[in-house]
């Protein structure tokens, strides 16, 4: 497999995608559900379950980056238009940087509102804030909508790979998968 | 005899007067103290501060035996950041401030530690339950201004603070850092020698 263009991506790339994706299932579905919960012990939980699954999505996404940047991925087929290789390239760069700018924008939010971040009820994570109400106010608001960017950003992600696999019937899906082998039946 | 008798009254009451003086009441400066609570929720430290309260206090650092402390805590005036938090702390799981208003710490003794420390003893009283705390704190005069700086962590459940499903204190620790940072007026400026 040449190192300029290998035809899959490699088993960690692959592992710290779909980890992220597993984890971001989770983190944003269960922010959804807890921030309109009424205060009890179960709400916290589910904050702090969910600061520590942020956390865990920027290790991954640092770990991912610097992965990413020292083993290119493969390239997108030839056939493709042009304007469609931009358009996923353009939309790969905007997911990366969401997930790293995403998790620390929830930090901040969480500094701004006064509540330290403790990883896994272990590590007390530096407060980059002083408390600020107003502030807070504004961090909740950018860490909401960049979240649905990224959603509305990953739904035509996901739809553009069906559309390779079905409609194309290339491989640009299945090279992200694990457990298939390269050139394998689909 | 009877006049004997009644200099000697005076003598003596003049003496205990002399011993017994309390220091003179300081001047609280609200708006520059704060007192502040410390919670740990699942290990993750949130203070809130409760925004009135009322202090009497008398203390002369050179004679700290002779302080007298007393302070009033406006239940209702917690702020820990979050409305809905705020809501939720006034009502019968935590302080219940209708039936229960004030907290309450009076001084019993205070006296001087070891590094220029200073102790407060007294009960502390919050949601009809008493119990005695020892509050250690630092004192300094500068510019006509003292500034009183002390912690002492108390147990919640002692005080019913965090009923029903808040007992449990794997959720909301049971100890509770209690901090303040007092501010008063130094009438006559420290010009003692």
């Amino acid at each position: 497999m040449s190192i300029a263009t290998p035809d899959r991506y490699t088993l960690t790339a692959i592992s710290l995608h779909w980890l992220i994706f597993v984890l971001i299932a989770c983190s944003f579905p269960l922010a959804v559900y807890m921030v309109d919960l009424p205060l009890s012990p179960q709400k916290l939980t589910y904050f702090s379950w969910h600061k520590w699954l942020g956390v865990s999505i920027f290790l991954l996404a640092i770990a991912r980056l610097a992965w990413r940047l020292t083993h290119p991925a493969p390239a997108l087929p030839a056939t493709m238009p042009r304007w469609q290789q931009r358009a996923a390239a353009v939309n790969l760069v905007a997911l990366y940087a969401l997930i790293l700018v995403i998790p620390l924008t929830g930090w901040l939010y969480s500094s701004a509102t006064g509540v330290p971040t403790v990883y896994l009820g272990l590590v007390q994570l530096p407060d980059l804030l002083a408390r600020d109400k107003a502030l807070a106010e504004q961090l909740k608001w950018v860490h909401v909508t960049l979240n649905y960017t990224m959603l509305t950003l990953v739904i035509i992600h996901a739809a553009a790979s069906f559309k390779h696999h079905f409609v194309d019937r290339d491989d640009v899906l299945t090279r992200m998968l694990p457990f298939v082998k390269p050139g394998g039946e689909r | 005899m009877r006049s004997a008798a009644s200099v000697l009254i005076a003598i003596t009451g003049a003496l205990l007067l002399q011993v017994a003086t309390p220091a003179a009441a300081l001047t609280v400066l609200y708006d520059k103290s704060r007192i502040s609570c410390v919670s740990r929720q699942e290990k993750v430290p949130v203070e809130a501060q409760f925004k009135t309260f009322t202090a009497q206090i008398a203390f002369d650092p050179a004679r700290p035996e002779a302080g007298k402390t007393q302070i009033e805590i406006d239940l209702d005036s917690f702020d820990i950041g979050f409305a809905e938090y705020n809501e939720d702390a006034k009502g019968k799981n935590w302080f219940d401030v209708r039936n229960f208003p004030r907290a309450k710490f009076v001084s019993t003794s205070m006296r001087a530690l070891d590094g220029g420390r200073f102790e407060a003893r007294g009960p502390l009283t919050i949601k009809g339950k008493t119990n005695e705390v020892i509050a250690l704190f630092t004192y300094k005069e500068d510019a006509g201004i003292g500034v009183f700086n002390g912690a002492f962590a108390i147990k919640r459940l002692q005080y019913n603070i965090g009923e029903g499903v808040w007992k449990d204190t794997a959720v909301v620790a049971d100890e509770v850092q209690i901090r303040f940072h007092i501010v008063v007026a130094i009438a006559k400026p420290a010009a003692k020698k």
